[in-house]
């Protein structure tokens, strides 16, 4: 099989379809992952999206359905034991270890094909059906509207929730919706490079990002770039080399284009640091003042006022 | 003065309470249209959570709040924030005109889009045109300073809030953002209230003092307040009030607040007694 024939199959436009989508939304929510230091809420509802799976495959041969009612239950429960940030990793790892147990467990009753259970776990973006392929099209686009929506406000209360609050955004309800949005990208995400590499679309592409500029759409627009070079081209290579799952080659280009943003981000930013010098000078006086140095012209004269 | 002009702030028989311990009580507070306040007093005497009832995050347990005569709301386009002088993250992926772009519509869904000549003419104004496009964390701490300011400035706020901006600088960069906010102060006719734990830097620049400790409070112009007789009767124990060269120290005034009725105290009772106890850890 060439990749031009392969090219000319519905079941492979599908799934670069499928794939595309993802690494947008992926590439979407990474950023805000990345800022609010969340990559463990991610690898958490990764993991819990497999019980989802493993619990759907038992119930109904659905596992699309089963990790996506699975992961927005974690994304609750995350939000609840781990709504403020010391206790989140912790929380995140308990609900995590009991997950997982839970979908061992119930692999443990499924009588089906033994492939459905690594594909959960490592992905395999051409066993999805078309009905599938449609919830992973709707799940999407939600993402897609909910960020283009809210991703400023996310922004700033993930930079400075305590400022962000003051200004009236509501940070915690944020939070939880962003929890939620999360849910449902993981939940694309894990039909394509499987629950366990999740991360390679939904960090890395904008891990990478962040370390070649400090524009937030720059970011943005870069980690959407890496995650669709990832998801697409490992897509693409693994028509070439059938052998040889599509994740391997995601999580593969993804680390390098990881690799090459590490190299390259100290070069641009000593470039970049040449021109202005971000270092403590003189300071301006902006605008004029009544009293040059207030501490130093008190007078000693105490009296009442 | 250009602006939008200040507000006037009013407390009537302010109490908070949080979690059943006292913060302070029968607190009555007025600050004029453009007048300037500092807030005084050692840690954890509720100065920071003062702030906090003024931008509507906390409820009083008693008494009253206005604001130009409205409950403070939170969110409000009035009143603008600057927050503890805390470092941000060196990997943070957010440049100092993000961050001033924030306080003008970073509570608006969409985007995060910058508009660079709005941005650029708050960047000019409190002088961070050299540092502006650089990576905040990578920044110094006034510097970063300069560009919450700068954040803060940026909605036109006709009331400032500032909880500790001093904290961490070095003289130099505690001077600039003094003259920050005070020549906005003065230009635009705000009205101020500067939380801080030292009065000499600001001395100058306030026209009132409310200092808070252990549950009580006193106020009235640094030169009042800041007297070893007022300072006292507010701790109900002996504090020094020393003036060198315009420097002004208060010896013994952190954790020694026991004692008495006395006619300075917003008449706490006996219960503002047991809860100073149960404050201390």
């Amino acid at each position: 099989m060439t990749i031009a024939f392969l090219l000319g199959q519905p079941f492979a436009q599908h799934a670069l379809l499928a794939a595309a989508l993802v690494a947008v939304t992926c590439g979407l929510i990474g950023p805000l992952v990345v800022t609010r230091g969340m990559s463990f809420a991610v690898h958490g509802t990764a993991e819990l999206a497999f019980t989802g799976a493993a619990a759907g495959l038992l119930a109904g041969n659905n596992p699309v359905a089963g990790a996506l009612i699975g992961s927005l239950v974690v994304a609750v429960l995350i939000a609840t034991l781990g709504a403020r940030p010391r206790e989140r990793d912790s929380a995140i790892g308990a609900i995590l270890a009991f997950g997982m147990g839970i979908g061992i467990l119930l692999l443990g009753y499924y009588h089906g094909f033994a492939t459905a259970a690594t594909n959960i776990l490592f992905g395999d973006i051409f066993g999805v059906s078309g009905s599938q392929l449609l919830i992973l099209v709707v799940i999407g686009l939600i993402v897609i509207a909910v960020m283009g929506t809210l991703y400023r406000p996310l922004l700033f209360a993930s930079v400075d929730p305590e400022v962000a609050e003051a200004r009236g955004v509501p940070v915690r309800r944020l939070g939880l919706v962003f929890l939620l949005v999360l849910a449902l990208t993981v939940t694309g995400a894990a039909q394509v490079v499987g629950t366990l590499l999740v991360l390679s679309l939904a960090i890395t592409p904008a891990a990478a990002a962040q370390r070649l500029t400090a524009s937030p759409l720059a970011v943005v627009a870069l980690s959407v770039v890496f995650a669709l070079i990832a998801a697409d081209g490992g897509l693409l290579a693994s028509f070439g080399a059938s052998s040889i799952k599509a994740s391997v080659f995601i999580t593969s280009i993804s680390f390098a284009i990881y690799l090459a943003a590490r190299l390259a981000g100290p070069l641009l930013r000593d470039r970049r640091r040449r021109h202005p010098a971000p270092i403590a000078g003189p300071a301006p006086e902006p605008v004029p003042s009544h009293n040059g140095s207030p501490a130093r012209a008190r007078p000693h004269d105490i009296g009442p006022g | 003065m250009t602006g939008p002009g200040g507000v006037a702030l009013s407390l009537r028989g302010a109490t908070l309470r949080l979690g059943g311990t006292l913060i302070w009580e029968n607190l009555d507070l007025d600050v004029a249209p453009g007048e300037c306040l500092a807030v005084l007093g050692p840690n954890g005497a509720g100065k920071t959570t003062l702030l906090k009832v003024l931008l509507g995050l906390l409820p009083l347990s008693a008494g009253t709040v206005t604001i130009d005569g409205r409950s403070p709301r939170r969110g409000s386009a009035v009143t603008g924030y600057v927050p503890q002088q805390k470092d941000f993250d060196r990997d943070l992926a957010i440049r100092g005109r993000d961050l001033i772009q924030f306080g003008v519509d970073g509570h608006r869904p969409g985007l995060p889009f910058t508009r660079p000549r709005q941005v650029d003419a708050v960047i000019a104004a409190v002088g961070a045109q050299d540092y502006a496009d650089a990576p905040v964390g990578l920044l110094s701490g006034g510097q970063q300073q300069r560009l919450r300011i700068a954040q803060a400035l940026a909605g036109r706020p006709r009331l400032l809030l500032c909880d500790e901006p001093l904290l961490s600088l070095d003289p130099a960069s505690q001077q600039e953002v003094i003259t920050l906010v005070n020549s906005y102060h003065r230009e635009h006719g705000t009205t101020v209230v500067f939380v801080t734990h030292e009065i000499t830097p600001v001395a100058a620049f306030v026209d009132r003092v409310l200092y808070v400790a252990a549950g009580r409070w006193a106020q009235g112009t640094p030169d009042d307040v800041m007297t070893t007789e007022a300072l006292s009767a507010l701790y109900g124990s002996h504090i020094d009030v020393i003036r060198v060269h315009g420097h002004i120290i208060v010896v013994g005034g952190d954790e020694s607040a026991v004692g008495p009725h006395h006619p300075l105290r917003g008449d706490g009772g006996h219960d503002g007694g047991a809860a100073r106890g149960r404050r201390r850890r």
